[in-house]
């Protein structure tokens, strides 16, 4: 597999062996240097054991007398392990440096200008919100989507709203534990257009394997479309189906735990649904968004995703048609 | 000799496992849609699996797990916002023994369905049904009604008061009738 990525062209997701950034270029570096050096001492000693042992191969009934030593073969033994020692040594200082060298240059990335995301870890689902001081209408509130223009320096700040999870999209950036109560930030910046899947890499219940993200590369001008259409509210109801759908949800569960910019719901348990049918992926990428599934879904969570904090729902098939219809609408 | 304590022992474990068992008891999915109550209501009689039985109180007042959802509900569903972690804000504290509509868990699942007059808004089909009783099992703990093993021992945030698991059990009139003192000659 690291083999694999060694070849040039790789184009593995959710991999740190295909780096498509300056942080992950940084770490990547790093790691092949260590994995070509250990794999090479890794070598040598087998080839080294390999040696020894078919140098002094006897049958079971001819047990050779003991190697006979002197002055120069004891000279020639504290030369060869002093040699060893001072080679592995020389090579830790290396990997010492090489890793020293990655944390300098990860932290030098810190820029005033950067692009500020907030992440918050949910038990389990990311919270995404893009922060705007200074015209806070326009702040822009999404779930396990994080759009981010390529070529610009991000820097997401995060914590977490119950229990330690770690982000990690290997593609990009390191790892970085997200605490209750502590807050943190990593710089990274994407420098290829795609989607970049990441993951919850630190075991927080039962559905923690089911917890992932995507980074959505996109050039800075078809982002900021995208920035203007989430700062919207939602779309309004037009038609008569529509707009029953929204009176289910105002009238159901739904409206406990989620928010519709726009309408009365302004709950802040679940992912905010403001522009649910412009994400690609539903459950923290569990299922595709589409309308069967958003249907499952909404019936009974608990059959997709045993433990979620979303109950299964009641709703007789007309109110679905038409609550589905509502979701569908919201772009 | 030493066999004897290591059956012995042996047995006490399984014993306690036993016991523990059910206090952790995890009951995700409460089956389709269709087999559910709402509002203790049967939606529908004709479904799989025949007739459900109505939830009962006990099986939430039982499980710690019920308790915690509880009581991560009350806060998720802003119950926080008139009752406080229990004090009583807006709305009346709910740790003491003084209870205005009753305190037995039927009569506390219907104050938060239906709703009470002066400020408490009904959920009726707003919060499922299990859930419903998730909260009215951790509204019980709050004044200490409900066993040591199950009540919630800590919180999530920073306490602002005892645990529950710790706090004394208050003794609301109705469920602890007050000796009736006769006249005497």
């Amino acid at each position: 597999m690291i083999l694999l990525a060694q070849v040039p062209g790789f184009r593995g997701n959710q991999t740190s062996l295909n780096p498509v950034g300056p942080a992950a270029a940084h770490i990547e570096h790093t790691f092949s240097e260590m994995f070509w050096i250990t794999t090479a001492v890794f070598c040598l000693v087998m080839i080294a054991i390999v040696i020894a042992v078919a140098r002094r191969r006897h049958s079971l009934d001819d047990i050779p007398d003991p190697q006979p030593t002197g002055e120069a073969s004891d000279r020639r033994a504290t030369q060869a392990v002093g040699a060893a020692m001072f080679i592995t040594v020389a090579l830790l200082f290396v990997m010492l440096i090489s890793s020293f060298r990655t944390s300098r240059a990860l932290g030098a990335m810190n820029n005033d200008q950067a692009l500020t995301i907030n992440v918050y870890g949910h038990q389990w689902w990311w919270e995404v919100e893009y922060p705007n001081d200074n015209e806070p209408y326009k702040i822009v509130e999404t779930a396990n989507e994080i759009h981010v223009p390529v070529g610009v320096p991000i820097r997401i700040h995060g914590t977490s709203r119950d229990v330690i999870h770690s982000f990690w999209a290997p593609n990009v950036q390191g790892k970085r534990d997200l605490m209750p109560g502590y807050e943190t930030e990593v710089m990274m910046q994407i420098d290829q257009p795609g989607r970049w899947r990441g993951q919850c890499a630190e075991y927080c219940g039962e559905q923690h394997a089911h917890m992932s993200f995507f980074f959505v590369a996109e050039p800075l001008k078809q982002f900021e479309q995208w920035m203007n259409a989430q700062a919207q509210t939602s779309s309004a109801a037009t038609n008569a189906q529509t707009q029953h759908g929204q009176q289910v949800f105002l009238t159901h569960a739904c409206v406990m735990c989620h928010t519709i910019r726009g309408t009365t719901a302004g709950a802040r348990v679940g992912p905010d649904l403001t522009h649910l049918a412009s994400r690609s992926t539903i459950a923290a990428g569990e299922l595709p968004n589409s309308i069967g599934n958003l249907a499952g879904w909404i019936l009974n969570p608990q059959s997709i995703k045993p433990g979620c904090r979303m109950p299964p729902n009641q709703i007789s098939g007309s109110d679905l048609q038409d609550l589905l219809a509502y979701l569908e609408t919201l772009r | 000799m030493r066999a004897s304590y290591m059956v012995a022992s042996f047995a006490a474990t399984v014993l306690i496992m036993m016991l523990a068992c059910k206090r952790e008891q995890r009951v995700f999915d409460p089956g389709s849609a269709g087999s559910q109550m709402a509002d203790s209501v049967a939606l529908n009689e004709v479904h799989a699996g025949g007739t459900v039985a109505p939830p009962t109180a006990a099986q939430y007042q039982e499980s710690a797990y019920a308790v915690s959802e509880g009581k991560r509900l009350y806060v998720a569903f802003n119950c926080v916002g008139c009752h406080a972690h229990g004090g009583g804000a807006i709305g009346p504290a709910l740790m003491d023994a003084e209870w205005i509509y009753g305190s037995h868990p039927e009569q506390i699942y219907s104050d938060i369905v239906q709703g009470r007059p002066n400020g408490m808004p009904s959920y009726a089909g707003r919060i499922p049904d299990y859930q419903v009783w998730e909260l009215v099992a951790y509204v019980r703990s709050m004044s200490g009604q409900l066993p040591a093993d199950v009540a919630p021992s800590r919180s999530d945030e920073m306490p602002v008061a005892k645990a529950e698991q710790a706090r004394p059990t208050e003794h609301p009139s109705d469920e602890y009738p007050q000796k009736v003192e006769r006249a005497k000659p």
